[in-house]
């Protein structure tokens, strides 16, 4: 696989008996042309009960987010007005926004629910995240080097990241990211190790449009949560104030939990652009599969991670309705059972254990051991890593 | 006859949730409050309370559905109660109707011309739409909606209004040539002329030579014809002439009823084979003014027959024959560079507007011919003649 011939040889005269993480080419064929299938079946489904789901989720964050403004007129509601604002911003960025953004309610032809259209409640502007999001860390998942939500710039979250003593603060800057996520992710797409790099300026060229917008969306953000909703209190100022500010970090973490179990649990693999140069439709399907992982838990844990509980299917399927995860996930389990994959899954707490111990490891020169062994062969081990 | 024409001019009525919002308007509109609603706006929070309040957006109630003509091809008009934000219109004028279609739970938006007399601001008024077999909006306004439901609305559009050309004296005679469904904006500028003339004798007058030539494909089909009649009737400064069947239009019959008709203001709109025999006859006269309804378009190639047609990039004026690749790569082998990422359909990045045609999306193999619909041009090819906003 990482011999120095070229690619087009390499897709010329792919070898039958070669295999990639554990699969032949045809075997990766017949994977590709299933999660087609599937994907198809769906589509042709959609209809009324996505649409009613989705209105109803609005609903619901909707009435929260005005209970929550209303309650901070009630000081001993204080708790209570900030658990309902911290509803409001976690479905809202989670279920609705994340999910809507993604286009998987284009079909519906509501501009309310349009993915070219809508802008959700926390401080990256829709259109700078869109572009980092759906069309970078989808399309080149786990590709370190080109996925730049491996570490997002900051983190030591592969061994194939090099090490340097600045990650010695790795668990620090974790800490800090998760509390302050929404600032992180708006930060994210300035691609700032590419400006240290010496590839993109700061402040001008391909980062004017993206500083522009953010000007633009956090002083609206800061405006309502800081100052207006505030002032609209009277008296409470300082209290409606400082809940904002707590429920804006309740989502933070929330939201950081679960997207750090996305991708970061032990088990979930890496690969290399030399790999995945020339990739065939099934085999990026199979580095989705391969490069994610699942939280199980509750109907509400779902609900309100946005169903990135289902990570592995909507990286499979990042286009449709995400209601319809764990219905595909019954099936994606099955094909990666007869296909000898793995499919990572766990509790919460296990995968945040697991992240956790992955952030404190990577913080010290070396590396973890990698993805555990596919098909209980040699498979993973001689391909992917040797370069 | 007189309570027939004045029909309309009796609609504009508002009700009392309409009149008790109108004070809350501005407010509602203010920066502080849109600043507290951001970044959904506004609306999205008062369509919890009521589907009619409104700070921004315009929707309207169906106040009643009134069949016109029977058929095949039914024509109904929908008397509409808009929002408060309803800016009104000009005679001539049209607007976008979205509704939500049953059981496929998606929303379809299309363009229709109002027929009543120019509205107010928060005005009623009617929309008269015939139910094309194709057409799912316009079949299920007319077959399937109901008085009392909410619809969409975009706010009054376009330009083929009641405007004069400079320098033409008022007593100047105004022509209007319509066919088919195509009478709806002429009918709206009668209605108004009627309404904003002056009365003599108690009968509403014009106020000006108006020459109305309409063509219908027969006395049947004919919309509006009790109050066609009324208006023909009537002393009203109004020529009313209906042709039916295979009386097509002639030159030569219009230079009977309008000799100087070059010189004359004129108002056209009807199918496309009307519109090319009238073009021809005003040569480059300026004074004809026409609506335009969708480019026709070719049929689509079936799936294995080779593809046939003509994509138009629209914005950039650019054409090239349909070769069965995404349209990305057809927009690119033009020189054009529009925007992309992943290529594969997952990001939505490319995502450009189908304003005409027939597309084929290459994952699913599945034909659309939706007019002004949003595809992802990097995993959808034409399959036939196209036009797309690029």
């Amino acid at each position: 696989m990482t011999d120095t011939i070229s690619e087009s040889t390499v897709i010329a005269e792919r070898d039958a008996n070669e295999k990639y993480h554990g699969l032949t080419h045809a075997e990766i064929d017949s994977l590709g042309a299933e999660l087609d299938a599937l994907r198809l079946r769906t589509i042709a489904d959609l209809g009324e009960p996505d649409a009613a789901y989705l209105r109803k989720v609005v609903k619901a964050q909707r009435s929260f987010e005005v209970a929550g403004r209303a309650l901070f007129y009630l000081p001993p509601a204080w708790p209570l007005a900030v658990a309902s604002l911290s509803v409001s911003k976690i479905l809202d960025n989670m279920e609705i926004g994340h999910n809507v953004m993604h286009g998987q309610y284009d079909w519906m032809g509501d501009p309310a629910f349009n993915s070219r259209q809508f802008d959700w409640d926390t401080m990256a502007p829709a259109e700078n995240w869109k572009y980092g999001h759906n069309y970078m860390h989808h399309t080149y998942t786990n590709i370190v080097g080109k996925d730049r939500d491996v570490g997002y710039g900051i983190l030591r979250m592969d061994e194939d990241q090099k090490w340097r003593p600045y990650y010695l603060g790795n668990p620090v800057y974790a800490f800090l990211l998760m509390v302050f996520f929404e600032w992180g992710v708006m930060l994210h797409d300035l691609e700032t190790e590419e400006v240290f790099a010496g590839r993109r300026k700061m402040f001008g060229g391909e980062n004017a449009p993206v500083w522009r917008r953010i000007r633009k969306k956090v002083s609206k953000q800061v405006l309502k949560d800081y100052v207006l909703f505030p002032a609209l209190t009277g008296p409470f100022f300082l209290s409606t104030l400082a809940g904002n500010f707590v429920a804006n970090i309740i989502r933070n973490i929330w939201t950081f939990n679960i997207i750090f179990c996305g991708h970061f649990p032990a088990g979930v693999a890496t690969f290399t652009e030399e790999e995945t140069e020339n990739e065939t439709r099934g085999q990026w399907y199979l580095r989705q599969m391969l490069g994610s992982a699942n939280i199980t838990g509750s109907k509400l844990m779902h609900v309100m991670s946005g169903n990135l509980s289902h990570q592995i299917e909507h990286h499979l399927f990042p286009d449709l309705p995400a209601r319809r995860y764990p219905e595909l996930a019954v099936e994606v389990q099955e094909i990666c059972e007869r296909y000898g994959l793995p499919y990572n899954k766990g509790s919460l707490p296990k995968q945040l254990f697991s992240v956790f111990r992955k952030i404190v490891r990577l913080s010290f020169p070396g590396g973890t051991s990698k993805a555990a062994p596919v098909r209980g062969t040699q498979a993973v081990t001689d391909d992917s890593l040797a370069a | 006859m007189s309570a027939l024409i004045s029909e309309p001019a009796a609609l504009p009525t508002r009700p009392v949730s309409a009149r008790l919002a109108a004070p809350l308007g501005p407010l509602l509109r203010s920066r502080l409050v849109g600043a507290l609603a951001s970044p959904h706006g506004v609306d999205r929070y008062l369509e919890r309370f009521h589907p009619m309040w409104a700070a921004h957006d315009v929707r309207a109630r169906i106040v009643s559905i009134h069949r016109e003509t029977e058929g095949d091809a039914p024509v109904a008009t929908l008397t509409l109660q808009p929002t408060s934000t309803w800016r009104g219109h000009r005679a001539g004028q049209h607007v976008l109707v979205g509704v939500e279609i049953p059981g496929v739970a998606k929303r379809y938006t299309r363009a229709f011309s109002i027929s009543s007399a120019a509205s107010g601001k928060g005005e009623s008024f009617t929309l008269t739409i015939r139910a094309h077999d194709e057409g799912q909006v316009s079949s299920y306004l007319v077959r399937a909606a109901e008085a009392g439901q909410v619809i969409h609305l975009s706010q009054a559009q376009g330009e083929f209004t009641l405007v004069e050309s400079p320098a033409t004296p008022t007593i100047s005679r105004s022509l209007f040539i319509t066919g088919g469904s195509g009478i709806t904006p002429a009918m709206s500028m009668i209605r108004t002329l009627l309404r904003d003339g002056y009365q003599r004798n108690g009968v509403a007058h014009a106020g000006r030579k108006v020459t109305f030539l309409h063509f219908a494909r027969s006395a049947e089909d004919q919309i509006f014809a009790a109050e066609l009649a009324a208006i023909a009737e009537a002393d009203n400064g109004i020529d009313v002439h209906l042709r039916y069947g295979d009386q097509v239009f002639s030159e030569f019959e219009l230079r009977r009823l309008v000799p100087d008709y070059k010189e004359t203001d004129t108002w056209l709109c009807g199918p496309p084979g009307l519109v090319e025999l009238v073009k021809a006859a005003y040569g480059d006269s300026t004074r004809l003014r026409m609506e335009f309804f969708k480019p026709v378009v070719a049929r689509a190639a079936r799936p294995g027959e080779e593809i046939e047609g003509d994509v138009a990039f629209t914005r950039s004026g650019k054409t090239v024959a349909a070769s069965g690749a995404s349209l990305l790569e057809q927009a690119e082998e033009l020189g054009l560079k529009p925007e992309f990422g992943c290529r594969m359909g997952i990001c939505f990045s490319c995502t450009r507007t189908k304003t005409a045609g027939t597309v084929r999306n290459i994952l699913t193999g599945e034909e659309s011919a939706v007019p002004d619909e949003e595809v992802r041009i990097c995993v959808t090819a034409a399959a036939g003649d196209c036009h797309i906003d690029l």
